[in-house]
């Protein structure tokens, strides 16, 4: 039978490593969006 | 008086690791139609922001990834019956179809959503268009309905060149659409090939794939008429423009290497029950039987000739080798 405390401490380290992809996505998510304003404003300033 | 401590209770999903939401989105597949799109992306030739022409990409990955964790999501009682997907994290227990569901449906939006406001829209209603018909079409009606499965439900797999054409011009020439129609015609000599010989999981899970429904020899035959049109189909952008000399090369051996293995594979046995192995040796998942090596030898090349085929426009499109006049007439000045 496999020790319940040993399923805890892998549950708690998949726990952790869902978490920081999780936070990773939402990061990339707001630089995605903050590189794409950025770059869509910067085509409409005409040159001088 | 301290209680005694209870002991764990590991919720469904608990368990569940960051690798396993990764491999809902069916990595290999999606590599492969990054590897399409970008050959269309490139062919269309028309310069595009490079941080827009990534987040196009990043989109289509995404799309790919949503549209496979619906699949999954839905498939996930034929996937526990099958040894080949049995281990997928949704059968084996690990993520739950619900969460599954809840991911493909967040990708798919944000996906077509960002193609959309970032790129164009053009772009955008022909990744929701492959999303929808891979998920609705193929998933939920196609799949366990009729052996047709495969082939209608490939034009799914097969759009993701002109959802990256577009995304570079705004546009879907008939071009683009060649490449879509290669792919489509690919897709059945591949996939038939492949359940050639591992039809006895399709048929235990009670999947219609043709060799379960019509036969093995049906299905050979069927091969061999598909891969007779993929070969003069696959030599079409070299007289079109899209492809050069090197396209052109590549598409004649390539196309005519496959049609000699496919009828290699008509005349064969492939896929015919084959006799129990001696008691006491189990046989592996991707065991294949000396009959049924022509199938394995044509699911292989089948792969490399699409790939060979793709590498080949992209190859000649790139700006370094058009410059050392590789590239073909008409493809640089459109």
């Amino acid at each position: 039978m496999s020790d319940p405390n040993d399923e805890t401490a892998a549950a708690a380290r998949a726990r952790r490593g869902r978490n920081l992809l999780l936070a990773t996505a939402l990061v990339a998510f707001v630089v995605i969006i903050f590189v794409i304003t950025i770059v869509k404003l910067s085509g409409n300033v005409p040159a001088h | 008086m301290k209680t005694p401590a209870q002991p764990a209770v590991i919720l469904p999903g608990e368990a569940a690791r960051w690798q396993d939401y990764l491999s809902l989105l069916k990595p290999r597949v999606m590599s492969l139609v990054v590897f399409t799109a970008l050959t269309g992306m490139i062919c269309a030739g028309r310069a595009m922001n490079p941080i827009l022409a990534a987040v196009a990409i990043l989109c289509i990955a995404a799309g790919a990834g949503g549209s496979a964790a619906l699949n999954m999501a839905y498939d996930a009682d034929i996937d526990a019956l099958m040894r080949r997907t049995r281990r997928r994290a949704i059968p084996a227990g690990r993520v739950q179809a619900a969460d599954a569901l809840a991911l493909g449906i967040v990708l798919s939006l944000f996906s077509v959503g960002i193609m959309g406001v970032a790129v164009n829209w053009l772009a955008a209603a022909l990744l929701a268009f492959t999303i929808l018909f891979y998920a609705v079409v193929y998933t939920l009606w196609l799949k366990r309905r009729t052996p047709q499965n495969i082939v209608i439900g490939g034009l799914a797999g097969a759009l993701p060149p002109v959802v990256g054409w577009a995304a570079a011009s705004g546009q879907a020439p008939l071009d683009a659409w060649l490449l879509v129609a290669i792919v489509f015609f690919w897709t059945p000599p591949h996939f038939w090939a492949l359940s050639l010989y591992t039809s006895g999981d399709y048929a235990e899970a009670g999947v219609p794939m043709m060799p379960v429904v019509r036969g093995a020899a049906s299905t050979r035959r069927q091969i061999l008429v598909y891969s007779l049109i993929l070969a003069p189909l696959g030599l079409a952008p070299a007289f079109t423009g899209l492809g050069g000399p090197v396209y052109l090369a590549v598409a004649a051996v390539g196309g005519l290497a496959l049609v000699i293995l496919a009828a290699r594979l008509a005349l064969s046995h492939a896929g015919e029950p084959a006799p129990p192995l001696p008691a006491g040796r189990p046989e592996g998942l991707y065991d294949v039987r000396v009959a049924a090596r022509p199938a394995r030898d044509l699911f292989v090349a089948s792969l490399v000739y699409l790939f060979a085929l793709f590498a080949a426009l992209l190859v000649e499109h790139t700006p370094l080798i058009a410059s050392l006049g590789l590239a073909p007439v008409v493809g640089l000045t459109t």
